[in-house]
């Protein structure tokens, strides 16, 4: 099958509007089939996929408008596969753990997270950045759907928020990519606007300088960054627990992705030169959120702050111009997808049983569930960073990373492991230990059957990659090392060639 | 004694009025048609008028550019085949939705589709030439013939649109006249390259550079009448609203995009002599007049009217383009027309098929946001084609509005002007905000009146459907008729020139 990368992207396509068709009663069976099936297939690329090769994978090259330099490109490397993964992954969990009871309108529901998934898998697949864009904004268009038809009780201003927040961002990016074609076309006298080419361009810093801007308001506002993270409090607050999954599993890491897709090997000297700019960002938003995390009230709104947290960690890793912080944040990347992913399900699925979030109404509960609180307290662990978890391979690379850049740096952004520890230790006291507080709580039901399936291929996931994380770090190491290497190639100042510290160097150095 | 004139019939060229001629001809069997036989059904009429429309475009297809006629009086050009296909097949796009299930009155009358054709007709002269004079009587002629069109609705805001554009039209007449009297006064010809000509070897003597700018002046008062522009576009959104849907839709594509190539012939000759307080004033229109008319669409309770403003907001991105003024902006704005066309004649199409006799919904307005609450719940379909209209009209990618508005954009930023990208970028931003107004209420909201399929697919016909599937299925799946669909005006545009 070398046509495996189209087949993930319309696959889901072709099976959300044949959806339409099927009855209701039977979407969800319908829509964990397809998902599963997409899973697999995914799984499959993985397996044939060639872990020593550090380049693009399973090509895919059609000219669509060839005037103007757009096609339908598409490939994969170790930066993407697992991102892939993930997305395939959580859509199919994210399908399982939905409640037919509690859901009306199933069949809408199905049908927008499959095209929500086609979406997600053609971001990360797509080699033309046009294509990029397309499926960029088209992501909008399911959440939106999502947020609004099925959300709480401002869920409408909070999709609207969502939509306009992104649109706005990514339209500047749009210009920038423009911009980014014409000087190719300037140099070679080609219109493209396929990726692999355009790093072969050799950019002026000045100019890099503006592009990065450009683009970077466009990933800014989806990741999101500092200033612009007032949307995701109040989609989160707002949207169902499917919602809230994938937007926190996959949706912020396009952003993050568009970075190191984008960013990075495009304008490697733009890069460097705003490495200070781009932490003081970060820091704040690790600092900040994580602070503004222990003062909600509402368990959700904990775990979307704390989500916010540690995309700042992943910044600052894509930032750290070395492997080790690289492949550090890719990996963190999944690790934050599967983490707040699953705590999102959790909080979810407390949510379905007593209808509140609020910490203040919960207490006692490990000793009614018993099942829930572990698990819950399997993922909290993983998402403070505890040691032989998914949360601290990551996170522990990313701080060992950037150590490098500027050590005053991580150890400010290493007390946020600590603040992370404090609140999401007090939530999980306040809630879960002591004696049972309200009567309420008394009579709940642990987890059956649906949500254990659910959740425990996360936790499996989550101590098996935090154990033997080495067959997904190689392959991210293996691209992320070419990754550095070609910006090392094409930087043009002699700060950048020292910040930008490829293995080749390392090695010459000893 | 008086010399003979001698006219070859070769140098007359007479094949260039051919498609005119066809228009013309068409109208006039209509009408004979009516006068041997009452009371024929309106299907005839549409059947006849589409296929005139046809054979018109066949005879359209026949040239491939820059033939002259009638003593250079006739220029069928790259400009005028493009404009001409594109204008066509908008007509064929419209004339069917005539044919709803419920009756209309203006369609009873056969004289409805004779102006049209004569209306088409004088389109035609108005791209096809390089004369001021013809240019002028192709505008009053489609004009007079399109008010006609627009009051034959019958109803109290029809008559007032009517009148209201009609009032408008003839002012912005007399500025056409103007401004073209001061070009005849500077330069001693009607010709545009005679014109330029003239004015090249003139430009530098004293004094002629403002009266060149007064006359620019007037004409482009003239054209930001007919393009809506501000502030100049007040008329629109009540003609909008008193023309019956699909006219209000055919108007905001087929007479804009003939001003626009008529505004791309005058004022590029401008911006080709180096008279740059023309460039400076198109971008400063433009950019007004998609700001403004965003705003205003922001505030609008009908539908329609965001539309109309709508509209508006996208004349004023093409308007930009005739000041960039290269090649690829010119492309840029047949590009953008071509497939805007598709997706707002859809837009339009669907407030037809539920437009009721009467004014169930609302007070003043036929269809106010409420009347589309809650659409998903019964009318699945029908929401997610005018939801997907709505996104493309956003710019949604891949839909059909996203190639052009990416083609203007980038051809910005190719003469440096990124201040105008992100200009550009920033109003497709807001726009999303009345756009997805629409698609809240259609898919987020509860239903707050008695909404059912009958009140809602009130006119739906066999027709409408085809126009509404054919119009989808290009506004979808529009990323595979770029390529072609560029190629063919590129190729256009550069033989004639521009």
């Amino acid at each position: 099958m070398e046509h495996i990368l189209s087949i993930l992207i319309f696959f889901p396509l072709l099976a959300g509007i044949l959806g339409f068709v099927v009855d209701k009663g039977s979407a969800r069976a319908y829509g964990i089939s397809v998902a599963a099936v997409e899973f697999l297939l995914s799984l499959w690329l993985w397996v044939s996929f060639d872990m020593n090769n550090a380049d693009m994978q399973f090509s895919e090259f059609i000219p669509l408008i060839s005037q103007f330099g757009i096609s339908y490109n598409l490939g994969i490397d170790g930066i993407s596969l697992f991102i892939v993964l993930m997305s395939t992954m959580i859509t199919l969990i994210g399908i399982i753990s939905l409640d037919e009871e509690k859901i009306d309108n199933m069949k809408n529901m199905i049908v927008s997270l499959l095209f929500l998934e086609m979406t997600m898998v053609g971001v990360f697949v797509s080699l033309d950045a046009i294509m990029f864009y397309l499926f960029w904004e088209l992501s909008l268009v399911p959440m939106l759907y999502l947020i609004g038809a099925w959300g709480g009780p401002t869920r409408v201003y909070a999709a609207v928020k969502f939509f306009l927040y992104t649109f706005a961002g990514s339209l500047i990016m749009l210009v920038g990519m423009l911009a980014i074609a014409y000087l190719y076309h300037l140099e070679t006298s080609v219109w493209t606007f396929n990726l692999l080419d355009w790093y072969q361009l050799d950019l002026s810093v000045n100019l890099q300088y503006w592009l990065f801007l450009a683009l970077f308001i466009g990933f800014a506002f989806k990741v999101p960054m500092f200033p612009f993270h007032t949307w995701l409090p109040h989609a989160h607050g707002q949207a169902p627990t499917i919602g809230s999954v994938i937007l926190a599993a996959v949706l912020l890491k396009m952003g993050t992705y568009g970075f190191v897709r984008f960013s990075l090997p495009l304008f490697p000297d733009a890069s460097v030169e705003m490495i200070p700019m781009v932490t003081v960002l970060s820091i704040i938003m690790i600092i900040y959120t994580a602070m503004v995390a222990f003062a909600q009230k509402d368990m959700k709104q904990v775990i979307a702050y704390s989500s916010v947290s540690h995309m700042g960690i992943i910044m600052i890793g894509v930032f750290a111009m070395n492997a080790e912080g690289l492949t550090g944040s890719i990996f963190q990347m999944l690790s934050h997808g599967m983490v707040s992913g699953a705590l999102f399900l959790l909080v979810g699925m407390i949510y379905e049983r007593r209808g509140t979030k609020l910490m203040s109404e919960f207490g006692g509960l490990a000793t009614v569930m018993p099942v829930y609180a572990t698990i819950f307290g399997v993922m909290l662990m993983a998402s403070v960073g505890l040691p032989l978890t998914i949360g601290f391979v990551g996170e522990f690379l990313v701080l060992l990373g950037f150590y490098e850049v500027s050590p005053m740096a991580t150890i400010i952004a290493g007390t946020s492991i600590i603040i992370g520890a404090i609140y999401m230790l007090s939530l999980f006291k306040n809630s879960f230990f002591g004696p049972v507080t309200n009567e309420k709580n008394r009579g709940l039901k642990d987890l059956n059957g649906r949500e254990l399936t659910a959740l425990l291929p996360l936790v499996a996931i989550v101590v098996w990659l935090g154990v033997y994380p080495k067959p997904v770090l190689d392959p991210i190491d293996n691209s992320v090392q070419k990754l550095l290497k070609d910006m090392e190639y094409k930087a043009r100042t002699v700060e950048a060639k020292e910040t930008i510290i490829s293995i080749q160097r390392a090695k010459e150095e000893k | 004694m008086l010399e003979p004139v001698k006219i070859s019939l070769e140098a007359l060229n007479l094949a260039t009025l051919m498609p005119m001629l066809i228009a013309i001809a068409g109208g006039l069997i209509i009408l004979t048609i009516d006068l041997i036989k009452d009371n024929l059904h309106k299907s005839l009429y549409v059947m006849l008028t589409i296929l005139i429309i046809l054979i018109d475009l066949g005879a359209i297809l026949g040239f491939s550019g820059n033939e002259k006629g009638f003593f250079d009086l006739m220029l069928i050009d790259g400009l005028a085949v493009v404009t001409q296909v594109i204008i066509l097949i908008a007509s064929v796009l419209f004339i069917p939705l005539a044919l709803t299930s419920k009756r209309f009155h203006e369609y009873s009358y056969p004289e409805f589709f004779a102006l049209f054709l004569f209306m088409l007709a004088g389109l035609q002269f108005m791209v096809s030439s390089n004369n001021l004079i013809l240019i002028f009587i192709g505008l009053e002629t489609s004009s007079l013939a399109l008010y006609t069109l627009i009051a034959l609705h019958n109803r109290a805001n029809s008559f007032e649109a009517a009148v209201k554009y009609f009032t408008m039209g003839a002012l912005a007449a007399a500025f056409f006249t103007m401004g073209s009297a001061i070009l005849y006064g500077l330069s001693g010809s009607l010709e545009l390259n005679q014109i330029a000509d003239a004015l090249q070897l003139r430009l530098g003597d004293a004094g002629i550079l403002s009266l060149t700018i007064g006359g620019a002046g007037f004409l482009l008062a003239a054209f930001a009448f007919k393009l809506s522009l501000f502030p100049f576009h007040t008329w629109a959104p009540d003609v909008y609203e008193g023309a019956s849907a699909p006219l209000a839709g055919f108007m905001s594509i087929v007479p804009k995009l003939v001003a626009f190539v008529v505004a791309m012939r005058i004022f590029e000759m401008f911006i080709k002599l180096n008279v740059e307080w023309v460039q400076m004033a198109i971008l400063v229109l433009a950019v007004i007049t998609m700001t403004l008319a965003n705003i205003m669409a922001l505030v609008q309770e009908d539908v329609k009217r965001m539309l109309a403003y709508s509209s508006i907001s996208h004349a004023g991105f093409v308007m930009a383009a005739i000041a960039i003024a290269t090649t690829k902006a010119n492309s840029a704005v047949f590009l953008y027309y071509g497939l805007f066309m598709f997706t707002n004649i859809g837009a339009f199409t669907m407030l037809w098929v539920s437009r009721h006799k009467h004014k169930i919904h609302h007070a003043r307005f036929d269809h106010p946001y409420e009347k589309f609450a809650g659409m998903i719940h019964i009318m699945p379909m029908a929401a997610v084609v005018m939801a997907l209209f709505m996104l493309s009209l956003a710019g949604v990618p891949p839909f059909s509005v996203f190639w052009g508005k990416i083609y203007i954009m980038s051809s910005a930023v190719d003469v440096g002007m990124t201040w105008l990208a992100i200009v550009m970028g920033l109003n497709s931003a807001i726009s999303a905000y009345y756009y997805l107004k629409l698609i809240v209420y259609m898919f987020l909201k509860e239903p707050t009146t008695e909404l059912n399929t009958a009140t809602v697919y009130y006119n739906v016909s066999k027709p409408l459907m085809t126009i509404l599937g054919l119009t989808v299925f290009v506004t979808v799946g529009s990323i595979f008729f770029v390529d072609p669909l560029l190629e063919y005006i590129t190729q256009m545009v550069q033989v004639s020139g521009y």
